[in-house]
């Protein structure tokens, strides 16, 4: 039966996907350290052994520098980690997430296997931590009243902000009864008016800041409604109340440090923006008191009554228009009038009854131009220039001038 | 947000609205009136502002027990 073959990527990503499998995940080994190399990149790379066999390991530097202790070939450890596989050389290896000494006891074991399923549960996601008001009304810390850690906190809190509200919710914070006492406190603080809650205390050994490993506590820190800043011990210590907390402060003054703004930045802060607040105002009354003078220095609005007299002397130049106009019409139309009359005279009859012609009309008043208009014996008016005649038509002659012109 | 009142504002609350007053103002896009309306409102935002930063006294309390607060003596070292 043919094999159909795989490529050797293929078959070391089905290792890989094998190993993701929970059963190599989160594991806590056994065995001694060797072959330990320290790169200079800050990683550590070692095997782990027993009699019989033996299982390559990394620590990446991240991880690493949290190590209280030093470790070396020999050395018996338990390693937590998970195993994976590094495809350029297919070689399966731990990747180790912490380094305990052997003997320490089961506590840190107990602490890796809640940290793993608190992890699991997603307790520690970013996406449910809380984000801290950027000035906190009233700061509740939980921790014990008379320990160094409440001291530091308040002197932080006060020289940061010298009109800080502080409420202490005192607790044990070591010892038996501790994890219930810190619950306790933290339900408490939930009915105050805190608006942000530090928990912590100062340095001590893994077993004295051990309280802050309880499951129960943890679970109450995640159920908080107020965001919860953790402040155990040193930079170094990590506790699960760390993980769970909406922030983690490296110690409890660097928790006061984050709480707080400094009150003297914010009120610059507020000035600041004051001062831009009246500059841009005293910016836009300008800019408009500038379009307002570009607008009233226009002709029209710098003298009201300019267009009133800008019309008036328009009316008044129409009106010498229209006078001189008419003046001149009428010159004209007399003088018109002067040549017609003059005309009128040359035709008058009056002009030539002046040179001596006389109008001739019978009873009726016709103008004769004919002798033949009148028989003899008819009356006639003759009209002279000055005065007129009643006369008899005595005789009648032919009419030269008919015949003359008739020819 | 201007529905909401002065005093129901957070201090972050307030610098944020403080912060978008004067963008807007700077910006110069609003009328006069509406930006005589973002000044006086913006005078109230800060005047708010400095009265949640000036309160000058510390106080710092212990809660001795459930609903008993009492004031707490820091011992300076």
């Amino acid at each position: 039966m043919p094999v159909q073959p795989i490529t050797v990527s293929e078959l070391t990503k089905r290792i890989s996907s094998a190993l993701a499998d929970p059963v190599f995940q989160n594991l806590a080994v056994e065995g001694e350290i060797s072959n330990f190399v320290h790169h200079t990149s800050g990683h550590m790379y070692f095997s782990l052994k027993d009699a019989h066999s033996r299982i390559k390991a990394v620590m990446f530097r991240s991880r690493n520098r949290l190590l209280a202790f030093v470790p070396k070939n020999g050395d018996t450890v338990i390693a937590f980690g998970s195993l994976g596989v590094y495809e350029p050389n297919g070689e399966y290896q731990l990747y180790v997430e912490m380094l305990f000494a052997q003997g320490v006891g089961d506590l840190h074991l107990a602490f890796e296997q809640l940290k793993a399923k608190l992890e699991q549960e997603g307790l520690f996601d970013s996406a449910r931590k809380k984000p801290l008001p950027a000035l906190p009304r009233k700061i509740g810390v939980i921790t014990s009243p008379t320990g160094a850690a409440l001291r530091d906190i308040i002197r932080v809190l006060t020289r940061r902000y010298p009109g800080v509200q502080v409420l202490v919710f005192p607790a044990l914070v070591q010892g038996e009864g501790a994890p219930e006492s810190l619950i306790k406190a933290l339900q408490l603080a939930q009915t105050s008016d805190c608006d942000v809650l530090i928990m912590g205390r100062g340095g001590g050994s893994f077993e004295e800041l051990n309280a802050f490993n309880d499951e129960q506590l943890a679970r109450a820190i995640a159920r908080s409604n107020i965001p919860v800043v953790s402040a155990v011990g040193h930079e170094t210590d990590f506790t699960i109340a760390d993980f769970v907390a909406d922030l983690r402060a490296p110690t409890p003054s660097a928790a006061a440090e984050l709480v707080v703004p400094l009150q003297e930045e914010l009120q610059r802060a507020v000035a600041a923006l004051e001062r831009r607040l009246a500059g841009a105002l005293e910016r836009k009354i300008s800019a408009e008191r500038r379009f307002l003078r570009r607008l009233t220095s226009s002709a029209a609005l710098q003298r009201p009554d300019y267009r009133v007299n800008q019309l008036r002397q328009r009316l008044d130049d129409l009106l010498t228009g229209l006078t001189l106009h008419s003046t001149h019409k009428l010159a004209l139309h007399r003088s018109r009038l002067g040549s017609a009359a003059a005309r009128l005279e040359t035709l008058s009859p009056l002009n030539t009854l002046g040179r001596g012609y006389a109008i001739c009309s019978d009873e009726q008043g016709r103008v004769l131009r004919s002798a033949d208009q009148v028989d003899p014996g008819d009356t006639v008016n003759v009209t002279l220039y000055r005065g007129r005649l009643l006369c008899r038509v005595e005789g009648r002659f032919g009419h030269e001038r008919d015949e003359a012109g008739g020819a | 947000m201007s529905e909401m009142k002065l005093e129901e504002l957070k201090f972050e609350q307030a610098m944020a609205r403080l912060e978008e007053v004067v963008r807007l103002l700077e910006q110069g896009e609003t009328t006069l009136d509406e930006s005589l309306a973002l000044f006086e409102e913006g005078v109230k935002l800060a005047r708010f502002c400095h009265e949640k930063l000036d309160e000058a006294e510390a106080k710092i309390e212990i809660m001795v027990k459930e609903g008993r607060i009492e004031p707490l003596e820091v011992e300076e070292e």
